[in-house]
């Protein structure tokens, strides 16, 4: 056996294990700053989709409209009415006024029939944010040659008519109210779904459940369950909820039914369905908020004679809302951004009407942008961008609110 | 536990250990230990790292309950009655015998609300900001934090928490203390005040403590039960006796041994 002296027993091999350390440091950065830059991608194209110009041609030049020298801006509600009896079919006109008598309309809202359907300015070509800045000379002679009655003019795309418009065949008209108010409907059903249930689960099997068989079984499933694809929750939430619980989820059983559904695909459906979806999410990270709960405090709890019921609602769930809340907020933020589910279990894909509660048929931010983008109209594919940062915007309200509120109730253990 | 079987049997002690013997699943923890608590004295029990001397602490209120596979055999008589019957709830046993552990760990809550809680659950009826300040003045606590009780008590040097600890123990009025090395997390000035304020509560309670620290045992104590472990490793009761006598005249060699720091 090699004697062990004080030089020679250890190798000189700092420079080289140096050298180690610094390969690994240089790796890891390199994972981090090529997410950075996908994300960075995705960022670029959904901005550069949101703004840029758009080549408008107008069906009647509003110049053309002008009656005895005034201008249409400027004309006073009867002579809209006459433009808009002169322009549009017959068929149309009788329409609009059994809807609602021209005379109980007002100006403005004559005024805006006229440009929808007299003027109706058509988006004929849309070009993105990065060719609006680096190539406006060629767009501008393209524009002059091929459309020569277009006006070209910079647009976002995310404006206020996106935000309150619903649903429409039009892009000019299109927005995405319908898919917001759906959208919060179905997230405000998963949620008193999923988190009682989740809390309560997660409650159980970390505070009663004995150890055996039977509940690391379950664990695992429980497990397994939150990697399961969220097309097979919407199998599950079609066979389920849309077609068992019909009665149910249609709202028949409560004499409440939506007259445009009458079925069981229903907000009711969609959000009970996510909320299984995000079940297990929940009740993971709620076990381990409530596992993170010292022990020391549990007995403290128990050695000044507390019950079990008093331990956990004075001491264990107070320490653990925090990660609770946190857990359900994230689960939640995935439940927004959901779309394969809620295709199975019959999102509409057109609905210009607001839902108007828990029974009406619906439609969520994802659905559009999806059903959006499948469409021919180019116009569409910058509505869906802009669509595509609102739901961003919702999901980093919440992820935002998870650490406000994380911080907010983390006390000193 | 109802209030007609007090003191059935009067004999000065206040917990009895019964041929008790601990397990933790199928390992004996604990072997037949007969220990006698006396009434307002302090008992320490000492000895070797694992042999059992907190299990055994944890017996006498059925905290042991609390860990996993643990279950106890013979008997604890406290008031002429054995806390392992199956009609005695461990709660009211728990609130009978109080805890404090060897990590202080006050409630994440105000100091007030810290002595509160404990009452406030177990039903509490009287006056709860006198019964605070009595327990913080018992606590030898209350001239310390008298301005800031509104304060979180997670906020405390380490022997405040623990005298925290203790107000918050004696808030609930038991009639023991059991006290898991209960200094051995704190500085010796720290530790120093434990010590004194245990002199004044056995006055009113009964206090049993457990100690790695045998000049503690020896300084606070009135009686001693030294721990050892057999071939098995599982606990016993090697000798008890009044303190003075175990450490100047111990009867049992190996008790000889441990106390003049020869093993362990």
């Amino acid at each position: 056996m090699k004697s062990i002296s004080a030089n020679g027993a250890f190798e000189e091999n700092i420079p080289q294990r140096r050298r180690t350390g610094q390969i690994w440091h240089t790796l890891f950065q390199a994972s981090t700053i090529v997410g950075i830059i996908f994300l960075s991608a995705l960022l670029y194209s959904v901005l550069n989709q949101t703004f840029g110009l758009v080549a408008i041609e107008n069906q009647v030049d509003p110049a053309a409209l002008a009656v005895g020298g005034v201008s249409v801006e400027e004309l006073s509600k009867e002579q809209l009415v006459a433009v808009l009896q002169e322009h549009v079919s017959k068929g149309l006109f009788r329409r609009f006024e059994y809807d609602r008598p021209f005379a109980q309309r007002s100006r403005e809202e004559v005024y805006r029939l006229v440009w929808q359907h007299v003027v109706a300015p058509q988006a004929v070509e849309t070009w993105s944010l990065y060719e609006s800045i680096f190539a406006r000379d060629e767009i501008e002679a393209a524009v002059a040659e091929e459309f020569p009655d277009a006006t070209l003019q910079f647009r976002s795309w995310l404006n206020r008519r996106l935000l309150t418009a619903s649903q429409s065949s039009d892009p000019e008209q299109a927005g995405i109210r319908t898919a917001i108010l759906g959208s919060l409907w179905t997230i405000a059903i998963t949620i008193l779904t999923a988190f009682p249930l989740g809390v309560g689960a997660a409650i159980y099997l970390e505070e009663y459940a004995p150890d055996n068989w039977l509940t690391r079984l379950l664990q695992t499933n429980i497990n397994n369950l939150a990697g399961v694809p969220s097309i097979i929750y919407g199998l599950l939430g079609l066979a389920i909820f849309v077609r068992a619980l019909e009665v149910l989820t249609s709202g028949a059983m409560f004499g409440a039914t939506d007259p445009t559904t009458a079925n069981g695909r229903t907000i009711l459906s969609a959000g009970m369905t996510l909320g299984l979806l995000i079940l297990p999410l929940i009740i993971i990270n709620a076990q381990e908020a409530i596992r993170a709960v010292p022990d020391a405090l549990r007995r403290a709890s128990y050695g000044l004679g507390a019950t079990q019921w008093q331990t956990i609602w004075w001491h264990v769930l107070p320490n653990a809302l925090p990660g609770i809340l946190t857990g359900t907020i994230l689960g939640v933020s995935r439940a927004i951004g959901e779309t394969a589910p809620l295709v199975v279990v019959g999102a509409s894909t057109f609905v210009a009407i607001d839902p108007r509660g828990p029974f009406s048929k619906f439609t969520t931010l994802p659905i559009q942008v999806f059903q959006w983008t499948a469409r021919p109209q180019d116009e569409y594919r910058n509505l869906a961008a802009g669509a595509i940062i609102i739901l961003l915007l919702l999901i980093i309200t919440l992820n935002a609110l998870a650490v406000v509120l994380r911080n907010r109730y983390s006390r000193r253990l | 536990m109802s209030e007609s079987n007090i003191r059935v049997e009067d004999n000065g002690y206040a917990i009895e250990a019964r041929d008790l013997s601990i397990y933790y699943g199928d390992f004996r923890a604990v072997e037949r230990v007969n220990l006698a608590i006396r009434r307002n004295e302090i008992t320490a029990i000492i000895g070797p790292s694992g042999c059992g001397k907190s299990t055994v602490l944890r017996s006498f209120n059925r905290m042991n309950e609390l860990y996993p596979t643990a279950c106890a055999e013979g008997e604890v008589i406290f008031r002429g009655e054995n806390i392992y019957d199956p009609d005695v709830d461990p709660v009211e046993v728990r609130r009978r015998i109080g805890m404090v552990f060897q990590k202080p760990n006050p409630f994440p809550k105000s100091i007030y609300e810290n002595i509160a809680w404990g009452a406030r659950i177990n039903g509490f009826q009287g006056n709860m900001d006198e019964l605070v300040e009595r327990s913080l003045r018992d606590a030898a606590l209350w001239d310390e934090v008298k301005d800031k009780l509104q304060e979180i008590g997670t906020a405390l040097s380490g022997g405040q928490q623990q005298r925290l600890c203790i107000a918050r123990t004696i808030a609930v009025q038991p009639e023991v203390i059991l006290m898991d090395e209960p200094a051995s997390a704190l500085d010796p000035v720290a530790t120093l005040k434990i010590e004194e304020l245990m002199q004044r509560l056995k006055k009113k309670y009964t206090i049993v403590i457990v100690t790695h620290n045998m000049q503690q045992a020896a300084r606070v104590s009135d009686h001693t039960a030294f721990f050892m472990m057999n071939e098995d490793r599982a606990g016993y009761l090697v000798e008890y006796g009044p303190t003075n006598q175990i450490f100047t005249n111990p009867q049992n060699e190996m008790t000889e041994r441990y106390i003049t720091g020869r093993f362990g």
